[in-house]
C-alpha cells in the first residue's frame, strides 16, 4: 500500500478543462469487456498524462465502473497519477543495482537543479522527478529516463548537464 | 545471421542458415563488401548506450557512400559492459567490436569494411582469436538466450531459421501426444525460472488434469525484481520463443487462451511481442486448427502491468489480469484448479517458457544433461553492482557462485574487496565471502538463506553498508505490500523503522533481537510469498554481518560509510589549500577558516551532509 500516494488533494491549476471528448473511442473499446478496468485507465492516462476527476465521473456513468472501485485500483499501483504531469518526467531508477551505484545522489543533484522534492512538478510544468523501482537496465547504473530515453553511468553533474540542455532546448 | 555467426558460445545444435540473395555490386572498389554483415545489438541497454545512433551513422555511411555491405540490428548479447556493440561478419569470420561510438564506427567502415583490415584493439570477441573478453563467454551454455544477439526479433523467418516453430511443427507432425509433451518436460527436470523453482511438468499435468471449457495459460512477465533483467532481454530479443513455449504449452493443458502479462516499464519488450504476436498469427501458429492440429485453438493477448511487485505472485497476477487491484488470494483453489475467470490456469514465467521449445526438439535428456541432481539445465544470471563485466550469463546449474562471479564477471570493479552478492532480490538474501563455494542450484543457494529468485545477482564491495542494503529491500517490501495481511503491512513498517534508526545512529541495545523476532512473525502470518520472504534480507545480513549491526548500534559507526549520520567530518590540514569552496558550500556555515588558511569544521553544527566531501578538489576532507 503506498501510503504517500493516497495524497488525493487535487491541484487546483488554472487549466484548460479536459477534453473529455477524446476518450470516448476508449470507452466504447472496452465496454462491456471483462477485466476493463485498468486498460480504461492507462488509456486516459496516455492521453491527458494523468486521471482527471472528471475522466473517472465520465467512466462510471457510461460503464457503471464504481467510483470506489476505480479508486482503488488508480491509487494501488504506482503507475497511475491523479495529479497533472510536467512535460518531461524524469524517472530515477531505485533498483538495487543503481542503489549500491548511488542513485541516492542523482536524485539530490536533481531536486537541487530543479529546485522540487521527489514527486514534484517544477513551476514552469517542464518537469516532473519521480523515483521508479528497476527500469532494467542494470548493467548501467545509476540510470535515469526522460521521456523514451534512458541514460546510464550517470552522476550528479551528468545529470544536472541533462537537464539544462532539455531547458536550453525548450527555450529555442 | 550466417554460419560464421560470431559468438562462439556453446549454443546448442546451432543450424546453418541460408544466406541471404547476393545484391548487386554498384561500386566495384568495394567489391567484397557485399559479402559483409554488420549487426548492431539494439536492447534497451544498447539504446541508453548509444547503439542506435551508432546504427543510424552507420546507415548514413551506407546510404552517402553507397556501400553494399549488409545491415542488420539484433537484441542483446549478454555483454552489456561492452554496450554498443557492433558485430561485424566477413569471409574469415566474426568479429564483435564493444564500446563503439560515432567515431570508432567510421574507423571500423574505413579500415575493415574498406581495406579488409579489422581493427584488434576494438575487438572484443572474434572467431579467429582470443581476446581478454573470453573468459566471459567460454563457460556459459546458451539454451534459453540461444537466440538472443544472433536474430532480428522482429523477423519471425530468422527465428524460424534456427529451429523456430520446429518444436510445435513436431508436436504436429508426429501427432506427440499432450501427456508425452507434459512427460517430457517432466522429464527434463526443468523447474520454474521465475523463483519458485516448482516443477513445470508437474504444474501442467495439474493443469490438464482439471476439465473445463475454457482454460488459460498465462505467461508471467512481470519481472519485478530490482537488478534482475534476463526476461526484458528474452522478450526483446528473442520474443517468439515465449511465443512458441506458450503454444506448446497450451497445446499440453488444453488452454482455449493465452495473457501475456508484462510490465509496462518495457515498452521496447511490449512492442517486439506485439510484433511477434501479428506474425506468428499471420504464419498460422496461432488461431484455429494450428498447424492442422484438430480443435487445437488458441490466441494470445499482451496485458500491461500498472505497476506493483505484488503482481508478481500468481493470485494476485490473476486478480490484476481481472481489472482489480492486484491482491493475492487464499489457496487452495489454486490456479490449476480455479484461476483467471475462475477457470484453470497454468502460470508460466518468461525464461520458463523460452526453455520449452529447445527441449522438445533435443530431448528431455539433452536437457537434464546439464545442472545438479534436482536443478537441471542452465540458468540467467544478471550480474550487476560493483562488478566488472555486468550483463546476462547463462550458466549450467552446479557452478559455483565463485566462478560466476569471478570467472564470468571478472570480479569486483576497481579491485576492491568483495563482501557479498545479494541473490533473489527483494525475497532474498546477502551470501558473504566465506560461502562463496556454493553452488548455484535451488536447494543449495536456499540453505544459505537466500533464494535463487529470478536471478539477480547483485554483487556488493567493502563499500557497502549491509544494514543499508537491509534498509533498502524493506522499504521496497513495505511499499510493495498489498496491505491485505496485518503482519506484513504494519510488521515491514515496523522493522523499516528500527532499521532506519539503526542507520541514524539511534539504535538501541535488543534492536537485533527486535528485528528478528518481527521477522520471524511476518513470515509465519503472511498469505503470499512477497510477506513470506520480506524478511531475508534482514535475516540474512543479520546472520553473516551482525558485526556491522553491532557496529551502528553500539559503536555508532558505520564500517563503510554510507551512513551519513554516523560519519564524522574531518579537515586534512595537510592537504587542504584554503579554497573556501568547503565553506560556501556548506549549508549549516560550520566551516571556519579565510583564504589561503587550512579551514577547520565545527562538529556541533555539522549535519553530516557530506557536501563539503563532494566538493573539495585536493581530497583533504577526511570521513570516518
Amino acid at each position: 500500500m503506498r501510503i504517500t500516494r493516497l495524497n488525493t488533494d487535487i491541484i487546483e491549476i488554472e487549466q484548460e478543462k479536459a477534453d473529455l471528448l477524446s476518450i470516448d473511442p476508449l470507452i466504447e473499446k472496452y465496454r462491456n469487456k471483462k477485466g476493463n478496468m485498468i486498460p480504461i485507465l492507462q488509456g486516459i492516462q496516455e492521453i491527458f498524462g494523468y486521471i482527471p476527476r472528471d475522466a473517472f465521473d465520465k467512466v462510471s456513468d457510461e460503464t457503471g465502473l464504481e467510483l470506489s472501485d476505480m479508486y482503488g485500483v488508480a491509487t494501488f499501483y504506482s503507475q497511475f497519477r491523479l495529479n497533472p504531469v510536467g512535460k518531461h518526467i524524469i524517472k530515477v531508477c531505485h533498483g538495487t543495482a543503481c542503489h549500491v551505484q548511488n542513485a541516492n545522489a542523482l536524485t539530490d543533484a536533481l531536486q537541487d537543479a530543479l529546485k522540487i522534492n521527489d514527486g514534484e512538478t517544477t513551476e514552469d510544468g517542464l518537469f516532473t522527478l519521480e523515483s521508479v523501482a528497476c527500469l532494467g537496465c542494470c548493467s548501467l547504473a545509476p540510470v535515469m529516463m526522460i521521456g523514451e530515453e534512458t541514460y546510464g553511468k550517470l552522476t550528479g553533474d551528468k545529470a544536472k548537464k541533462i537537464i539544462r540542455d532539455i531547458k536550453r532546448q525548450e527555450a529555442n | 545471421m550466417s554460419q560464421v555467426s560470431g559468438f562462439r558460445f556453446q549454443v546448442a545444435n546451432p543450424k546453418p542458415e541460408t544466406q541471404n540473395p547476393k545484391l548487386k555490386t554498384q561500386n566495384p572498389k568495394h567489391k567484397k563488401m557485399e559479402k559483409i554483415k554488420v549487426i548492431v545489438g539494439l536492447g534497451s541497454c544498447g539504446i541508453a548506450a548509444g547503439a542506435k545512433k551508432v546504427f543510424d551513422k552507420i546507415k548514413h555511411i551506407q546510404e552517402t557512400e553507397n556501400l553494399e555491405f549488409e545491415l542488420k540490428k539484433t537484441s542483446c548479447i549478454g555483454m552489456c559492459y561492452r554496450e554498443p556493440l557492433v558485430e561485424v561478419i566477413d569471409e574469415t569470420g566474426s568479429f564483435m567490436y564493444g564500446e563503439i561510438d560515432e567515431d570508432k564506427v567510421v574507423e571500423i567502415v574505413e579500415k575493415h569494411l574498406k581495406e579488409n583490415k579489422p581493427i584488434k584493439d576494438y575487438v572484443v570477441k572474434a572467431d579467429t582469436f582470443k581476446t581478454i573478453d573470453n573468459t566471459f563467454i567460454d563457460d556459459q551454455v546458451k539454451i534459453t538466450l540461444r537466440n538472443c544477439g544472433y536474430i532480428d526479433p522482429e523477423n519471425i523467418e530468422e527465428y524460424e531459421a534456427r529451429d523456430g516453430y520446429r518444436a510445435i511443427k513436431k508436436i504436429a507432425g508426429q501427432n506427440v501426444s499432450r501427456l508425452d509433451v507434459i512427460q517430457t518436460i517432466i522429464n527434463s527436470g526443468l523447474r520454474g525460472r521465475g523463483g519458485g523453482g516448482f516443477p513445470t511438468g508437474l504444474k501442467w499435468k495439474f493443469a490438464n488434469n482439471n476439465k473445463a471449457e475454457d482454460k488459460y495459460i498465462i505467461c508471467n512477465a512481470d519481472e519485478g525484481d530490482p537488478g534482475a533483467f534476463m526476461d526484458r532481454s528474452v522478450l526483446e530479443g528473442d520474443p517468439h520463443s515465449v511465443i512458441e513455449g506458450m503454444i506448446i504449452g497450451a497445446y499440453a493443458i488444453e488452454a482455449t487462451g493465452g495473457v501475456i502479462y508484462c510490465r509496462a516499464e518495457y515498452p521496447l519488450a511490449i512492442k517486439r511481442l506485439e510484433i511477434a504476436i501479428v506474425q506468428a498469427r499471420k504464419n498460422g501458429y496461432l488461431g484455429k486448427n494450428i498447424l492442422g492440429i484438430h480443435g487445437f485453438n488458441f490466441d494470445l493477448y499482451i496485458k500491461e502491468g500498472a505497476g506493483a511487485f505484488v503482481c508478481g505472485e500468481e493470485t494476485a497476477l490473476i486478480a490484476s489480469v481481472e481489472g482489480e487491484r492486484g491482491m493475492p488470494r487464499k489457496r487452495p483453489p489454486f490456479p490449476a484448479a480455479s484461476g483467471l475467470w475462475k477457470q484453470p490456469t497454468n502460470i508460466n514465467n518468461v525464461e520458463t517458457l523460452a526453455n520449452i521449445p529447445w527441449i522438445i526438439i533435443n530431448s528431455a535428456n539433452a536437457y537434464a544433461k546439464y545442472g545438479t541432481e534436482k536443478s537441471k539445465g542452465t540458468k540467467v544470471f544478471a550480474l550487476v553492482g560493483k562488478i566488472k563485466r555486468s550483463g546476462l550469463a547463462e550458466v549450467p546449474m552446479g557452478m559455483t557462485i565463485r566462478d560466476v562471479i569471478f570467472k564470468i564477471g571478472g570480479g569486483i570493479q576497481n579491485d576492491k574487496k568483495f563482501k557479498a552478492v545479494q541473490m533473489g532480490g527483494p525475497s532474498g538474501g546477502c551470501i558473504p565471502e566465506h560461502l562463496l563455494d556454493t553452488i548455484v542450484d535451488y536447494d543449495s543457494v536456499n540453505a544459505t538463506g537466500a533464494i535463487m529468485g529470478s536471478g539477480g545477482m547483485v554483487v556488493m564491495d567493502e563499500d557497502t553498508c549491509m544494514i543499508d542494503v537491509a534498509k533498502f529491500f524493506l522499504d521496497f517490501t513495505q511499499k510493495e505490500s498489498c496491505g491485505k495481511c496485518t503482519f506484513c503491512r504494519v510488521g515491514t513498517k515496523r522493522m523499516l523503522e528500527i532499521l532506519t534508526r539503526i542507520t541514524e545512529g539511534e539504535g538501541e541495545d535488543g534492536d537485533i533481537e527486535k528485528l528478528e523476532e518481527l521477522a520471524y512473525q511476518i513470515k509465519d502470518s503472511s498469505l503470499c510469498g512477497l510477506g513470506q520472504t520480506a524478511p531475508n534480507p534482514v535475516l540474512t545480513t543479520i546472520k553473516y554481518f551482525r558485526h556491522e549491526y553491532e557496529a551502528h548500534i553500539y559503536d555508532k559507526k558505520c564500517p563503510a560509510k554510507v551512513c551519513k549520520k554516523l560519519l564524522t567530518y574531518e579537515v586534512d590540514p595537510e592537504k587542504c589549500t584554503g579554497c573556501t569552496v568547503c565553506a560556501i558550500n556548506c549549508p549549516t556555515k560550520a566551516i571556519d577558516g579565510s583564504r589561503k588558511e587550512v579551514h577547520f569544521i565545527r562538529q556541533d553544527d555539522c549535519i553530516q551532509c557530506g557536501s563539503c566531501f563532494t566538493k573539495c578538489k585536493f581530497d583533504a576532507i577526511k570521513v570516518y
